[in-house]
Parts: structure tokens; sequence; C-alpha cells
């Protein structure tokens, strides 16, 4: 850190010049902070350059690195973007004037009422609200819908996965390229013409518009996500270990559940995570197989953003971003702790 | 019987029970490579039924439609003998007359004359009236001959055309809708030309969807590269940091994320606002991009990013940098070492991303179908239209098959050069 400082010295003094112009020039608070990040976040993670290095080097490197702030800036900037509008108290998709001079009457938190009055019988009511709000309202149903769904299915894909992953990375494995190519396949093959596939299928067998087709349907979505995540546990898994639990007396269900099990924990929870998101997000499925009764939150947000665009939409969208938030850091952490336990990764 | 094959071979190296230690292990093998299938059976067998047998059912629907044979049974039957050579016989109208009033008094759903005259519509457009009017007046011809009768209901009967058509029509396997997907059809004459240039959208969507998914992934590629590189020279504790950046649009909803896109990229959106801001563009003059097909490439792009950085990252993760230092050592230009030693060692993630991404882009769906409006939509959003709007389901089978074939095709691809296990996330 201190050797970047005094490399830096001169940088950082025809930085702060910079910002104190723009700043003079735009007389914008906001134009002068995006410009001091936009400009300033390449010379934080800026290396120390060897001595020897020419001007020229230095200056590709700060042009490299000012490269890459955007691409993230481009990257992050949607999912951002996404949660002052969704305090928004005009009905509109854009930054008012207010919001921008952080006028507090700006804001409001009325869309996220709205999530639970949509479709309330009496919203103001304060007899049996809840059984109100629980049968009625349209986005607690589609969530309710969701969270069911989602559930079953990641249930029944990572028992299915889980236990397909084990028979992939036994070394005796019969025609395992073709296998994991078939079991990988409903990642790849577009969704349409697998939603397309079942609805015609699923129309003759008497599934479709129903709970357990749309569970089907996601359940094979899902399955490709656990064999990857838990195959790639069992990578460098220690076959001896099997054998030393065997030498040591233990049956096939002991050695699995003492010794295999503990091992890919961590892969069948990132997978099983993976899959559930998978479901949560899934609409094209949904869209072809579901009726009105098993409305799902994407399914509700794809039929509010074709017709009735309202920030009620942004504000579900800033609740799915704070889950999402919540189910990456449960995955890091998974796959870090995985790593250590296989010694692939210093503690 | 472990003594009988001891006395064959007395030389064999024998187990604790005596059988040869080669055919135990041979069983033993056997034994293990069973267990190890019977624990994937239960879902290949899953995957076969929810999966493989929808799609081969609807890839069956491409080139199999019995709606003329169904409404139509006896005349089907007899029609395939006719030479084509003026107007059939008496037989032939005596049975479309009997198959029609049939048709008209069963009304069985699926068997009726609208299905019928859905079916000759695509081939021969224009022809519905002919046969719903038909429908109607088809009661009052109570006795022969059919001929006449018929001719006397609508003059339009006359016309050989129709009838060389209906006999195409009432085979139940039929290439027409492979042809139609391809901007073919059969001429007046039953040869194959193209369609008429109105009807010409298929190819061209074809064309189009392979065109934007180049850019789409070309994009992604030139994005991911720095910052994949960026991500892998850093030291770990800053990179896990920066790596949040890339894994949480990757975790973040579809759904989200175009909404997002739309809130920015809209006329009124934040991007035309701040260009109007800085005087770039007048009030008046704001750029549409979206609901085109620049929403449709700039969005996509930032969804397919993550799907680009991530096997670009595992692989670089993996490149010493003593190589470089080596090559500039020995007196290579930054450019140089990196162009000659870096960059080839890159290929392998290059291959991994770029299919990638182009597989999943080819079918894409849900962005294309929000943002795309009228130019910017993919060919899985022409599926869907068959399937859900127009009920062309045979077209729409035909569509995905061909679709589908193009995915298979760089599936297998992908197979062969990177290989399906280094398949992984984050």
């Amino acid at each position: 850190m201190k050797n970047i400082f005094s490399n830096m010295k001169t940088h950082n003094l025809i930085f702060l010049a910079a910002c104190v112009l723009v700043l003079l020039i735009s007389r914008s608070v906001f134009a002068t902070l995006a410009f001091a990040f936009l400009f300033g976040a390449p010379l934080f993670f800026m290396s120390e350059l060897p001595a020897y290095a020419s001007t020229g080097e230095r200056i590709w490197q700060y042009t490299y690195l000012t490269l890459c702030t955007f691409i993230f800036v481009f990257l992050i900037t949607p999912i951002l973007v996404i949660v002052p509008l969704s305090f928004n108290v005009e009905p509109y998709f854009t930054f008012t004037d207010g919001m921008l001079s952080l006028d507090p009457d700006a804001f409001s938190t009325r869309w996220y009422k709205d999530i639970f009055y949509n479709g309330m019988a009496a919203p103001n009511a304060t007899e049996g609200w809840w059984a109100d709000m629980w049968n009625n309202a349209q986005w607690i149903r589609a969530t309710r819908n969701s969270f069911f769904i989602a559930l079953c299915s990641t249930f029944l894909a990572t028992t299915l996965g889980t236990l397909a992953a084990l028979g992939l990375s036994q070394p005796n494995m019969p025609y395992r390229n073709l296998i994991t190519s078939l079991l990988i396949s409903p990642m790849i093959v577009p969704l349409v013409i697998m939603a397309t596939g079942m609805f015609f299928f699923y129309s003759d067998v008497g599934l479709a518009k129903t709970y357990l087709g749309v569970i089907l349907a996601h359940t094979t979505l899902g399955v490709p996500f656990v064999i990857i995540t838990v195959t790639a546990t069992l990578t460098g898994f220690d076959r001896s270990l099997i054998r030393a639990s065997q030498g040591m007396g233990a049956n096939g269900w002991a050695t699995f559940r003492k010794v295999i099990m503990p091992l890919i924990l961590p892969g069948m929870i990132s997978g099983a995570l993976f899959a559930f998101i998978t479901s949560l997000d899934e609409v094209v499925a949904v869209l072809f197989l579901a009726d009105v009764e098993q409305r799902t939150i994407p399914r509700q947000m794809f039929s509010g953003i074709r017709e009735q665009i309202s920030p009620t939409i942004l504000a579900v969208a800033t609740i799915l971003v704070m889950i999402s938030i919540g189910l990456l850091t449960v995955v890091e952490l998974l796959r870090r702790r995985s790593e250590r336990l296989r010694g692939l990764a210093p503690a | 019987m472990s003594e009988v094959s001891a006395q064959q071979n007395p030389n064999a190296i024998l187990s604790d029970d005596g059988v040869p230690l080669k055919q135990k292990l041979a069983r033993t093998t056997r034994t293990l490579k069973w267990r190890a299938f019977l624990l994937t059976l239960p879902l290949v067998l899953f995957l076969f039924i929810s999966f493989v047998l929808p799609i081969g059912q609807m890839l069956l629907r491409s080139v199999h439609n019995p709606s003329a044979s169904n409404v139509l049974p006896q005349f089907a039957e007899i029609i395939q003998d006719w030479d084509e050579q003026g107007l059939p016989d008496e037989a032939v109208f005596a049975a479309f007359v009997d198959d029609m009033q049939t048709a008209k008094k069963n009304r069985e759903i699926g068997k009726t004359i609208g299905n019928l005259a859905t079916r000759m519509n695509y081939e021969m457009p224009g022809t519905r009236s002919l046969f719903t009017s038909t429908g109607r007046k088809v009661n009052k011809i109570k006795a022969g001959p059919y001929k006449e009768a018929l001719l006397k209901t609508n003059k339009k009967w006359d016309n050989p055309v129709i009838w060389r058509t209906l006999k195409r029509v009432s085979r139940d396997y039929t290439p027409a809708f492979y042809l139609a997907a391809l901007d073919r059809k059969y001429d007046d004459d039953g040869n194959i030309v193209r369609a008429d240039e109105l009807y010409q959208i298929y190819v061209s969507n074809f064309g189009k969807t392979l065109g934007m998914s180049v850019v789409i992934t070309f994009f992604c590629f030139i994005l991911a590269f720095p910052v994949a590189y960026l991500l892998s020279t850093l030291p770990m504790r800053t990179s896990n940091l920066l790596m949040i950046l890339v894994l949480l649009p990757f975790w973040t909803s579809l759904l989200v994320r175009t909404t997002a896109w739309i809130a920015i990229l809209q006329t009124e959106g934040i991007i035309n606002d701040i260009l109007v801001y800085l005087g770039v563009v007048a009030d008046d003059g704001r750029i549409q991009m979206i609901y085109n097909q620049t929403g449709t490439i700039i969005s996509m792009v930032h969804i397919l990013l993550p799907f680009m950085i991530l096997p670009l990252y595992s692989v670089m993760k993996t490149i010493s940098p003593s190589y470089m230092r080596a090559a500039r050592s020995m007196g290579g230009t930054p450019f140089n070492a990196f162009r000659r030693i870096y960059f080839p060692q890159t290929l392998p993630g290059i291959a991994a991303g770029t299919l990638l991404v182009f597989i999943l882009s080819i079918g894409f769906y849900i962005t294309p179908a929000l943002v795309g409006g009228e130019d910017g939509i993919l060919i899985s959003n022409l599926i869907a239209y068959h399937i859900q709007k127009s009920l062309n389901w045979s077209l729409g089978a035909a569509l995905g098959a061909i679709l589908l074939v193009v995915i298979l095709v760089l599936y297998w691809l992908y197979n062969k050069l990177v290989g399906i296990e280094k398949l992984s996330f984050g």
C-alpha cells in the first residue's frame, strides 16, 4: 500500500486537479463523483511497475485498467440502478429531479406496499388483512407458487443428480462421455424447444397446466447444475479414503454417510442452490406449461413488463437481487470450504 | 466348478477361493461397472421420459401431420391412385363428399372441416374459404353424380391444382413443413420452388439469429478477455472481491437484468437522460436504443458475459507468469510476448467461452421477446409464435428441429474441443 502511494504521488495530484476541474465545469456533485470513480479506480488497482517500466507502459497499464473499470461498471450498473428506482414516488422508470437532489419526498415505499396490495380484496381493512393478503395478493400468490415449485424441483434434481454424479465419477463407468453429454444437455438445448416438446407430451398425458408438470420441467433444467457441481467436488476425491473406511470395517452405507457425504456436501448444496435459483428464475417452461393457477414470480414479471409496466416490478426485482446476493454468498463460502477440505487451496 | 476351471489351466494364478484371478477380476470389474451405471440409471430414465421423449415426439410432429386424412379418411386412401391428369373421377368425388358430410356431422375436435381448411391453406394460401363454404353447403348434396354437384356448390373445384394439392396433403408424412421452414414450397405442378418474396422470412431469420449470435459472442469476447486477464493476475484477495462483480450478475434473475436494461436504454431512460443533460442530443432527438436489434444485443451481451469470463478466467489462472517474463527477457516486445506466448495458451478458454456463449445465444427467447421489438427477435421467438399464436405446430416443430440440429452440432464440437467435464461455474 505504502509503495503504491509513493509511486503514485504525482499521478494522484494530477487526478485531484482533474476532479476539481470537472467540479468547476459541471457544477454537479454527481458528475464529479462519477468521474472520480471511473478514473480513480484504475489508479487504485495499478500495481507497482518495475523501475525500468517506460512511460508508455505506465500509460498502457492505466488505459487497460480504465477499460476494465468500464467493463465492471457495465456488468454491475444494471443491477444497482434498479434499487433506487424502486423507491421512486412517481410511476416511472426514470430518475426524477427530486431523486437526484435527494429530496426525501421523491422517495417512497409505495411500490413495495403494492406487492402486497395488488389483487387484495380490501387492502385497508384491519380485520382479516393477513388472510386476504395470503390468499388474494397476486405477487404473494406467485411467490408461494415459485417457492413451492422451486423447492420440490430442487429436491428431485439434487437427489437424482447426486446419485448420477456418484455413478459418473466411478472409474469403471461405461459410456461416461455419452451419458454425461445427455445429462448436461438440458442446459444446452434451447428452452423453447424443450418447452414445446413438453407442452405437447404433457398435454397428452394430462400433466400440462398442473404443478407436477412444471415441477418435472424445472427438475430437468436443474439437473445439469447439480451434476456439474457435485462432479467438480468429486474430481480429486481421494478414492483410498473409501478403501480405508472399508478396511476398517464400515459397510457401503456407513462409508457413504461418514466419508463420501461430508466431502461432497458442499457440492450438493451449491448444486441445489443453482437448481433452486434456476427454477426461481425460469419463465419459458412456465409460459408453455402453466395455467393462471401456477403463475410464478418470473411469469408475473414477464406479463408485467409486456403489459402494464409499473415500478412494482422494480421493487420485486430489488428483492430478487437481495435473494441472489444471499445465495451467492452461501455458494462462495461453500466453495472455499470445499477447496479447503480437499486441500486444493491454502486455508 | 472352481476346481474344474483350475484343473483346465494349471498355470493360472488363483485367488483365495480357487477362481482364476483373471476371471475374478473381470467379474468384479463387471459388478463395479453395473453399480456405476445403476447409480445413473434413475436420472437417465427420468430425463428420457421428461426430456428426450417429448423432444422426439415434437420432432415427429414436423414430418407427421394427419389433419387431412383425419377429416377425409376414405378420400385420402383412393386419391393416391389418381394419375393427376385433369380432374379425379366420380368415385373420388363421392368419397370426398361423403367424408365432408361425416366430418360435418361428427364435429370431433381436431377432425373438423376447419382443421382441413387450415392445413390446405398452409400449402395453397387462399383456399380456406373454399373449404369452409363447401362445408356449409355440402349437406345439400343428396345424390350423385357427386362431381357435378360439388362443382355446382363452387366453381373453384374445377381447378385440378386443388386436387393435386389435396392428394399431397392427404399423405400423413410430408416434408412440406421443412420446405416452408426453408422458404420453399410446391408449385402448381408439384415441383419445389422458392416461396413468394413476401413469405421468405425463415431463412433470413435463421441468418439473422446466427449473425446476431456472432456479434454477441464477439462483443462478449472483447469485454471478457481484459477482465479475465485482470482477475487472473491480481492477488487472490483483490480478485475474489472483483469476482463478486462478475458472479452477482450471473446469479441475478434474467428478468431482473432485462428490466434493468429497459430502464437504462428506453427513450426516457437513464442513458438518454444523461445524453440530454450533457447536450449531446436534443430533448426531442432521443436515441431509440431498445425494442430493436441494438437493445437485444446490448442486454444479451450483458447477460452472457459471465459465461465468457468464467471459462477464460479458469484457463488464465493456470498460465504461469514466468512464461511472459521469459519472453520479455529474451527480447520480446510486450506485444510480441503477449501475441506469441500468452495468447496461444488461452485458446482452450477462448474455445470454451465462445462456443458456450454462441450456443446459449442462438436459442435465446426471453430477452429478445421483451426488448427485441420487431427486428430484434430471434428464431426461438418465431417458434414460440407458431406454437402459441398461429398454432401451425408442424411448422414450429420443423423450425425447432433445424435449430436443434445446429445446437447439437455445436454441442458435439464443444465436447470435442473442450470436453464436457470442463464445464464449471465460479
